[in-house]
């Protein structure tokens, strides 16, 4: 049997922004390492974009070489404080795992955030520096994975982030209750302690062009994530109190604004919240707008079966009493001043379409208006477009920076990678980018 | 840290701060803006600039709420936690003909720069300014010697002529072709020049509105446009003023006025 996860009570958390889940202890972890079956030709490998040694670090867990697990992990992804907390196990290594079929896979997402909680400081390995400069732009996961593969390769990384705080959509997008910022901190500090400089306030594209940059560095990787956020095009959305889910959550993540005055920046907390999606930004707004004390209802136009969000997120979600009203899709968000509620229409499912998700169809005479007094839009968002705006580089139809099979964008020194050549996708891909973006601009370099 | 090189009162309640930048100064044109942190628990103040060279920005400023008293109660001497820009696309600056700069109260700051560079351009041109009383007037000096004719406007009175920018923009319609008017300002009053300039000549608005990031993330800075929803941040913030749903941006930028108050009473 799988060894539970102990989480903070549903009726405790919603008052707070503490960590839900609470992690292993030891106990827990060595029970649960000693049930991996240390599979010859591990499938979980295969499930893992960072391609960690799955098998291995559980080994060295069971072994108690808590520091040993954590700097094999680190072999492979700079951030496993970060992965064992946010990414979509149960869809990628989880899924893998041998004893799925029994529902017995190995938590794997648990062991890896025991071994970064439990592994103590790393040791800085010994780099030989090479002369060679690398610009890494944006300082979200994909960057800063690259940024890290690229210093421990030997070269020179700067990171040039456009807000005050590193860390990209992990900083402003996931909830502290999620990814406490301390374990941010201590993942980029480690990051900086492999040489990589960090300069924040500074806007490529705007502060400076990849062609200036260029004149600077060997080669520039671009990783500024997926941030323009999308709206429905539906009546109503420019009152005010409809929010964009990133607004919302930068207000409360980056900005601290429930701990208004003290922090500068305000949010409108309502006592009625609708949020609009089905993906992990909409479970985070949800549960983000229930801690400021609003009734909350996300609002999502297919089942809960195409729901993009993490399984585990939607749970939690669920008991922390957030309602979830599938098969609904907005219409029109009605109100004066201020919002009074959303006009909705139900939905069956018909044929699947290009996604591969079952095509959701309105059904005639199901027409029904939902009060509330705010509403989050958490419809998805596409590339950032500060880049894309400057013409140096080839962007297709979303604004997503076209790159080839190596990474490397219609400018021959200009690499890009996660959510800023994909649209939205998870922080495991943009690492898994990140890493792949690395190799190919060393193998680069060393041809130049 | 971003140290401030310059700090002087303009007028009542309006400041001026001129801000060791480098990265920001670099590539910074007229109609740009940037954004300000005083430390790390305050707001991003988005501000347009005012002036700039190769090492620093200048930002004016207005005592609206708690975070701009702050801002006041900085010296020459003191460093802000963060200065980020330039943002926003610049101002599309060339040969018009003649050209008519509508600006109010504080916000009116960066037609100076904009001044400069269109007359530069070969332009004509013709400056307004407006404010409630003589009291929040600044920078006449410096924007007659870059304008041809400046035009000033007092709501009482007390200094050149009564009455609205609007009045005077009548005025100069009955006497001369504009090629192109650009406004900047309170949203109410852009309102009224938009309305007073459609159908006699292409009008450009410059919007400040309420935003976080400045470069596309967050949406707060939504307008329609058209028919379109534009992010005044990455878009903007110019736009075509007979384009803009100006209720809306109106009601939009009063969105945080009671947390503002709020917050301001928490420090007085």
């Amino acid at each position: 049997m799988r060894t539970p996860l102990r989480e903070n009570s549903p009726s405790d958390r919603v008052k707070n922004f503490s960590e839900v889940s609470l992690g292993y202890n030891e106990g827990e972890a060595l029970k649960e390492a000693e049930r991996c079956l240390q599979c010859k030709n591990p499938l979980c490998v295969d499930g893992c974009p960072a391609r960690i040694d799955i098998p291995g670090f559980i080994k060295l867990i069971k072994n108690k070489k808590y520091p040993e697990a954590l700097e094999k992990i680190k072999e492979n992804n700079n951030l496993p404080g970060v992965c064992g907390r946010v990414c979509p196990h149960e869809t990628q290594c989880e899924l893998k795992c041998i004893l799925k079929p029994k529902k017995e896979q190995i938590s794997i997402a648990a062991l890896e955030r025991f071994a970064a909680d439990n592994g103590g400081k790393q040791k800085i390995p010994k780099i030989k520096k090479l002369k060679k400069k690398v610009a890494v732009v944006g300082s979200g996961p994909a960057s800063l994975t690259c940024a890290a593969d690229l210093s421990l390769r030997g070269y020179n990384v700067t990171i040039y982030e456009a807000l005050h705080k590193p860390g990209g959509v992990l900083q402003y997008g996931i909830p502290e209750f999620r990814l406490p910022r301390k374990i941010l901190r201590e993942e980029i500090e480690y990051i900086k302690k492999l040489g990589v400089k960090l300069v924040v306030d500074f806007v490529v594209g705007k502060s400076a062009k990849i062609s200036e940059i260029s004149n600077d560095y060997d080669a520039i990787f671009i990783g500024t994530g997926a941030g323009l956020p999308r709206f429905m095009g539906i009546p109503g959305e420019e009152l005010n109190n409809v929010y964009s889910a990133n607004e919302f959550l930068v207000r409360v993540n980056l900005m601290k604004a429930h701990k208004f005055p003290e922090y500068h920046t305000p949010v409108k907390k309502g006592s009625k919240v609708i949020v609009i999606g089905g993906g992990n930004v909409a479970i985070d707004a949800a549960r983000v707008a229930k801690r400021l004390g609003a009734e909350v209802t996300i609002l999502y136009r297919r089942s809960f079966d195409e729901m993009p969000a993490k399984v585990s997120e939607v749970r939690h979600a669920q008991e922390e009493g957030i309602e979830f009203l599938m098969l609904t899709l907005p219409l029109k968000i009605i109100g004066g001043e201020e919002v009074k509620g959303v006009e909705c229409v139900q939905m069956r499912l018909g044929e699947e379409d290009e996604t591969g998700r079952k095509e959701p169809i309105p059904i005639e005479g199901t027409e029904l208006t939902l009060e509330c007094d705010q509403v989050v839009m958490a419809i998805g968002q596409t590339p950032n477009p500060t880049i894309a705006k400057t013409k140096e580089v080839m962007v297709g139809g979303r604004g997503q920076i076209i790159v080839n099979e190596n990474m490397q964008s219609s400018m021959e020194n200009v690499f890009a990678g996660g959510d800023a050549i994909s649209g939205s996708a998870t922080v495991i891909k943009a690492i898994g980018d990140g890493k792949k973006a690395a190799a190919k601009i060393d193998e680069f370099l060393k041809k130049k | 840290m971003y140290p401030i090189i310059k700090k002087q009162k303009l007028a009542e309640d309006i400041y001026l701060m001129q801000v060791k930048a480098p990265a920001a100064a670099k590539n910074a044109k007229p109609g740009q803006f940037v954004i300000l942190q005083i430390h790390e628990k305050g707001e991003r103040i988005p501000l347009s600039i005012a002036d700039f060279d190769r090492n620093s920005i200048t930002v004016i400023f207005s005592v609206v709420g708690k975070s701009t008293q702050e801002l006041a109660k900085l010296k020459k001497g003191n460093a802000l936690a963060h200065f980020a820009g330039p943002l926003g696309n610049p101002t599309e600056i060339m040969e018009f003909g003649t050209v008519c700069l509508v600006g109010g109260g504080f916000g009116a700051a960066p037609l100076y720069t904009i001044a400069k560079a269109m007359k530069k351009a070969g332009n004509k041109v013709i400056t307004i300014i407006g404010s409630r009383n003589k009291k929040l007037l600044f920078w006449e000096d410096k924007l007659k010697k870059e304008s041809d004719d400046l035009i000033v406007m007092t709501n009482d009175g007390s200094k050149g002529g009564k009455g609205f920018v609007t009045d005077a923009l009548a005025q100069v319609f009955k006497r001369i072709r504009l090629n192109l008017v650009f406004t900047i300002g309170p949203p109410a009053m852009m309102k009224e020049v938009a309305k007073m300039t459609k159908h006699r000549a292409r009008t450009i608005a410059s919007l400040a509105l309420i935003m976080l990031d400045g470069t596309g993330m967050c949406g707060s800075c939504r307008v329609n446009i058209g028919g379109e929803t534009k992010f005044a941040c990455v878009d903007g913030p110019d736009f075509n003023a007979h384009a803009v749903d100006w209720n809306t941006v109106i009601k939009r930028n009063k969105r945080y006025e009671k947390e503002e108050k709020h917050a301001c009473r928490c420090i007085k």
